[in-house]
């Protein structure tokens, strides 16, 4: 009964926040604040984890290809593809629905327990318009982008793991990336981060925006919005992979 | 004129507010009084539209606030200026930036304009040098003048404060009093204060309402809460010990 309840007023949250801003000028200028936090703000954490998964990929690949029939450059074909289709636009975006997920929650749920949504109630300003649209447009314009970066550093993990190991040699690797490449690969990745995008913003938002209490339910709202996001995120990325590729 | 009638208010199974009429007049100070847990504060934000009354009906003015749809409401809200609790201060925005937000979001006033009527609220709550300071780096008296300063940026006909003193020491409580009076004097604002604060009471209470368990317990002004026979509410002013010594002076004096 308690989820039909949350369903009911996450949508109802939804049609209250697809209202025209007061002023558009102010949102822009939020819009940019959010592209930046969240483009270049994740940077690091996308690198980081980018290139080490990209390297395991690669090396686990090398593994477990022990068939002298199955040329090296499989493990370039193998590793772009689990990269561009799954971990790039998946696993990543769970990533920063820990990140971006819970700064939202936090954000929005202490603007609550402070009252900070109920002084902008009384000014007259659509609350929650004001404090989730800009981070809705900001995420689907920039998150693409991370994705895409995400991908480059996995593929180039990849590389640098398998030649310095031995594991697959340049030239092998390179040749397997260029073989049967799909570009409908990277437009169903593209596709994955929007929707996945939309539901980190909207659910965390959401959760932020209902914190009822005080700091403790602010962390509690901070969990339930990376906890929730992250289940929503495997099962989307399940029904799109069924959509696209069954 | 803010005109409350018949308001009451029920969460869940349980009723907070009963049956509340009464009516808040321009250029006074208006004081809801009332214990912890009497409803002074679900009282005023449901006189702001944070809470939807069960019943009842809140006039501003002659504009039903129930009855208004989301753009009367809207317009409404612009007239109304509000000072929390713990400030309500928006935590990334400075000083300046935090009195000029209700400026940029709701008026096509140029920024020279909006820098022009931010310092003169930073002046007149007498803080002229604390526009880049952040939230976090002023000093709990200084967001409430803060608070104050953007809810009259816009000017606001109906000013309400949720316990403007809490947290304050004696001196700043007295300073932020003062400041609300005359604010409310100069510009002939209609001024709801939530308080416990019987320095308050004392020093500006032009009209009182008293809380008690959810109903309006007892109406009137300072000078007739010393006439008056209502326990409840001399359990509640004369609580303290000043107080009771306040009371046997003036009681001496007007013997």
């Amino acid at each position: 009964m308690n989820h039909i309840f949350e369903i009911g007023r996450y949508w109802i949250f939804m049609k209250n926040l697809m209202h025209t801003p007061e002023k558009w000028r102010m949102y822009w200028t939020q819009i940019l604040r959010e592209m930046e936090s969240m483009g270049f703000g994740s940077l690091p954490i996308v690198a980081i984890n980018s290139v080490f998964m990209g390297a395991v990929i690669t090396i686990q690949s090398a593994y477990n290809i022990v068939n002298p029939m199955v040329p090296l450059s499989a493990i370039g074909i193998v590793t772009r593809d689990s990269i561009i289709i799954e971990f790039a636009p998946t696993v990543m975006m769970m990533v920063l629905a820990g990140k971006i997920g819970s700064a939202i929650a936090s954000e929005i749920g202490t603007m609550r327990v402070t009252e900070q949504i109920d002084a902008l109630e009384i000014m007259g300003i659509n609350s929650s318009t004001y404090l989730v649209l800009p981070k809705l447009i900001a995420s689907l314009f920039i998150l693409p982008f991370v994705v895409i970066i995400s991908m480059f550093l996995g593929i180039f993990g990849g590389w640098i793991a398998g030649d310095a190991t031995g594991a697959c040699p340049s030239a092998d690797y390179l040749k397997g990336l260029q073989d049967q490449f799909l570009a409908f690969n990277v437009y169903f990745a593209m596709i994955k981060t929007l929707v996945f995008s939309y539901i980190i913003i909207t659910v965390s938002s959401y959760h932020g925006y209902f914190t009822e209490g005080g700091s403790l339910e602010v962390g509690k709202s901070s969990t339930k919005a990376v906890v929730y996001s992250n289940i929503l995120i495997l099962l989307f990325d399940y029904i799109l992979t069924q959509l696209f590729l069954a | 004129m803010i005109e409350v009638k018949n308001i009451s208010k029920t969460f869940s199974t349980k009723q907070v507010l009963f049956d509340i009429s009464c009516k808040f007049e321009p250029g006074k100070i208006n004081l809801i009084i009332g214990t912890s847990g009497s409803g002074k504060t679900v009282l005023m934000k449901t006189l702001i539209g944070l809470f939807a009354p069960d019943s009842g009906t809140i006039i501003y003015d002659g504009r039903d606030f129930i009855q208004l749809d989301r753009d009367g409401r809207k317009d409404l809200r612009q007239d109304i200026g509000m000072v929390f609790q713990g400030g309500a201060l928006f935590d990334s925005l400075t000083v300046e930036e935090n009195v000029m937000f209700p400026l940029s979001m709701l008026t096509d006033m140029s920024l020279a304009e909006k820098r022009d009527r931010v310092n003169f609220c930073l002046k007149r709550v007498n803080l002229e040098n604390a526009h880049k300071l952040f939230p976090a780096e002023i000093s709990g008296g200084m967001k409430k003048r803060v608070s104050i300063a953007r809810a009259i940026a816009t000017n606001p006909k109906y000013l309400f404060c949720d316990e403007p003193n809490s947290g304050l020491d004696p001196y700043t409580s007295l300073v932020i009093d003062e400041l609300i009076h005359e604010i409310t004097l100069e510009f002939n604002i209609t001024t709801v204060i939530n308080t416990h604060d019987m320095n308050s009471v004392a020093e500006s209470g032009e009209h009182i309402v008293f809380l008690h368990k959810g109903a309006k317990w007892w109406e009137g002004t300072f000078t007739e809460i010393m006439n008056s026979d209502n326990k409840e509410l001399h359990g509640f002013i004369f609580a303290s010990k000043v107080m009771q010594s306040f009371k046997k002076l003036y009681l001496k004096e007007n013997a």
